[in-house]
């Protein structure tokens, strides 16, 4: 088996970090979304300063992952899985990203207050107040979260494909 | 760049494990999501048993949908100054947007005198945060909890047959939950004014007030009229009488309410709305609401809101009453459903509100 070099250890801090607070925030969002208490608050209070967390960490990794050098993915997979792998890596990024400014922003538009920490801390809106893009924002946060949901388990898929099955050290490169 | 090949079955099993992750997360998913527990009170359930209980739907709200915008502003006594450091408790003229609504789905539903009638209201102190608050006229909830609302939604489903609720189902709602049988009768029972501006608004749910030095105290509010009080004559007028009743008050003359705040004892019980509190326990008058214009909901400032009773400021903190989580996830799934949907004039219209506007002057 050839020795692939790694993900510098900031990249991997981060992936595995940013991994479980994006599993964390899925599985937040949906059961909330879908229950009337006796927790709602609770998560929803919880929802946003971890969703925005999120945001300021994928824009840090963003950054962090166009200056440093990283493994390439390797030259014998078809043509068709490399564009693939790039093409989801890039949505990833792009989801990290959009999901929690459309989560900012749609509440923003809906007129609400959007407390980050406890009750005196808020965030400023981000849009003006108007409630047909409040209406659009929302809905759009749930099918982007479905994306980012089934990109998250494509890639869970693809990474043991590699461990599993083509045993190809991708799988170590990160870990 | 497979090395050894490998066992045919050695493979399989491999294959099982990548395919196993992402399985048992999506499953995980779909659990989060409630697809296993059918039992489960959801947002969509409820909006569900709404739409099934006659509420109208687009574009108007999926309960206390014929309404009208007013506002105003709200003076503090400053009795209430030394319980919560809300910013409402302690200043002059903070500016109010509110809305009188029927407790009804339907927005074009002939006025009645029987209806519950509601009044909620959004303090925009102007340095800082906002308060909005939302409350009915009759003096208990006879809900306890999610599972207590959901029941009753379901027992109000309109059947098709006269178009209304089956008394059959109502009446076996009451016997499967008759620990909301006392505060039923007293909702039965209670005190009726003649409209909007003599009647009388309360919190229901409990609410927890945080004074600067973190002490806190459980209470309710009431809204109470300065205006005289009449009985309502059991008579309705016109299709919107008692609409057209107080845009003519509010065109009189400013219309005002103090706010009472009424302290838990220690035998009152804060986690129950549908548990009447002791009728001795201290109140405080926390200052005066006064209500000076009226605006039709197209295109007034009261439309493009929701009024969730968890929109607080600090120095006012939700009870550990469960029917205020379930009003703040509904009415946020009613928003956002109503303001995706065309919708047609309302009851209430401009128009109507001008024509008082021209007699006055
Ligand atoms: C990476 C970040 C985020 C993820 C993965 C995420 C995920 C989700 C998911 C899965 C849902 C449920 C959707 C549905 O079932 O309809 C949801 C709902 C929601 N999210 Fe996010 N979200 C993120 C960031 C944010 C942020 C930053 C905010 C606000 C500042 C926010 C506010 C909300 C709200 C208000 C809801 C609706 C709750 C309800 O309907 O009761 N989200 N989110
Ligand atoms: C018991 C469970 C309750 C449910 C499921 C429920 C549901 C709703 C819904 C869906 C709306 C429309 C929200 C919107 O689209 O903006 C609404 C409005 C309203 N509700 Fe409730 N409600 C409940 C209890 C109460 C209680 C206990 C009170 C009063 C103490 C109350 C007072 C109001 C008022 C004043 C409005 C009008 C607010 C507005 O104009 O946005 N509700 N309710």
């Amino acid at each position: 088996m050839t020795r692939m070099a790694s993900f510098p250890l900031l990249s991997r801090v981060l992936h595995w970090f940013m991994a479980v607070m994006i599993l964390a925030m899925l599985f937040i969002g949906l059961f909330m979304a879908s229950s009337v208490g006796p927790n709602y608050h609770r998560l929803v209070t919880l929802h946003r300063p971890l969703g925005i967390a999120i945001l300021v960490l994928a824009i840090l990794r963003l950054g962090n992952r166009l200056r440093s050098s990283i493994p390439p993915i390797p030259n014998d997979l078809p043509r068709l899985l490399r564009r693939a792998a790039t093409a989801s890596h890039i949505l990833l990024y792009g989801l990290m990203i959009a999901l929690p400014l459309v989560g900012w922003g749609m509440l923003s538009a809906g007129g609400f207050p959007i407390p980050l920490w406890g009750q005196s801390v808020l965030l400023p809106p981000i849009l003006p107040h108007n409630p047909v893009l409040w209406s659009w924002l929302r809905f759009a946060h749930s099918i982007l979260a479905f994306v980012l949901f089934g990109l998250v388990l494509a890639h869970i898929g693809a990474a043991l494909f590699h461990g599993l099955i083509r045993r190809d050290g991708v799988l170590r490169t990160m870990v | 760049m497979l090395q050894k090949p490998t066992r045919p079955a050695m493979l399989a099993l491999r294959w099982l494990g990548v395919g196993a992750g992402p399985t048992a997360l999506a499953l995980a998913f779909l659990w989060a999501g409630g697809c296993f527990s059918p039992a489960r009170v959801t947002q969509n359930r409820l909006m569900g048993e709404l739409h099934n209980a006659g509420s109208y739907g687009h574009g108007f709200r999926r309960a206390h949908a014929k309404g009208v915008c007013v506002s105003g502003w709200f003076d503090a006594s400053g009795d209430a100054a030394h319980l919560s450091q809300a910013a409402v408790f302690h200043e002059q003229h903070v500016p109010v947007i509110g809305r009188f609504a029927l407790a009804v789905g339907q927005p074009y539903m002939p006025d009645s005198g029987t209806t519950v009638r509601s009044m909620a209201l959004r303090f925009m102190p102007p340095d800082a945060q906002e308060w909005r608050t939302g409350m009915n006229d009759p003096p208990v909830l006879p809900l306890r909890d999610a599972r207590d609302v959901s029941d009753f939604f379901a027992s109000q489903q309109i059947d098709p047959a006269t178009g209304k609720p089956s008394p059959a189902r109502t009446k076996a709602f009451g016997l499967t939950h008759p620990w909301l049988k006392s505060a039923a009768e007293k909702n039965a029972h209670r005190f009726i004014s003649s409209g909007f501006a003599d009647d009388t608004f309360h919190s229901l749910d409990s609410f927890v007030l945080v004074a600067a030095d973190g002490t806190k105290t459980a209470v309710r509010w009431t809204m109470i009229p300065m205006q005289p009080v009449k009985p309502g004559d059991g008579k309705t007028g016109d299709h919107d009488y008692l609409f057209r009743t107080l845009i003519g008050d509010i065109h009189e003359r400013p219309l005002q309410w103090h706010l009472v705040m009424t302290l838990a004892d220690a035998h009152d019980v804060i986690n129950d709305p549908s548990q009447i509190w002791a009728l001795n326990d201290q109140t405080i008058d926390a200052g005066t609401l006064t209500l000076n214009s009226i605006e039709s909901e197209d295109g007034g400032p009261c439309t493009g809101i929701t009024f969730d009773p968890l929109v607080l400021p600090p120095g006012i903190q939700p009870s550990d009453d469960p029917i205020l989580q379930v009003r703040s996830a509904a009415y946020m799934r009613s928003f956002s459903l109503r303001s995706g949907e065309k919708r047609s004039p309302s009851a209430v219209t401009p128009n109507l509100i001008q024509t008082y506007e021209s007699k006055k002057s």
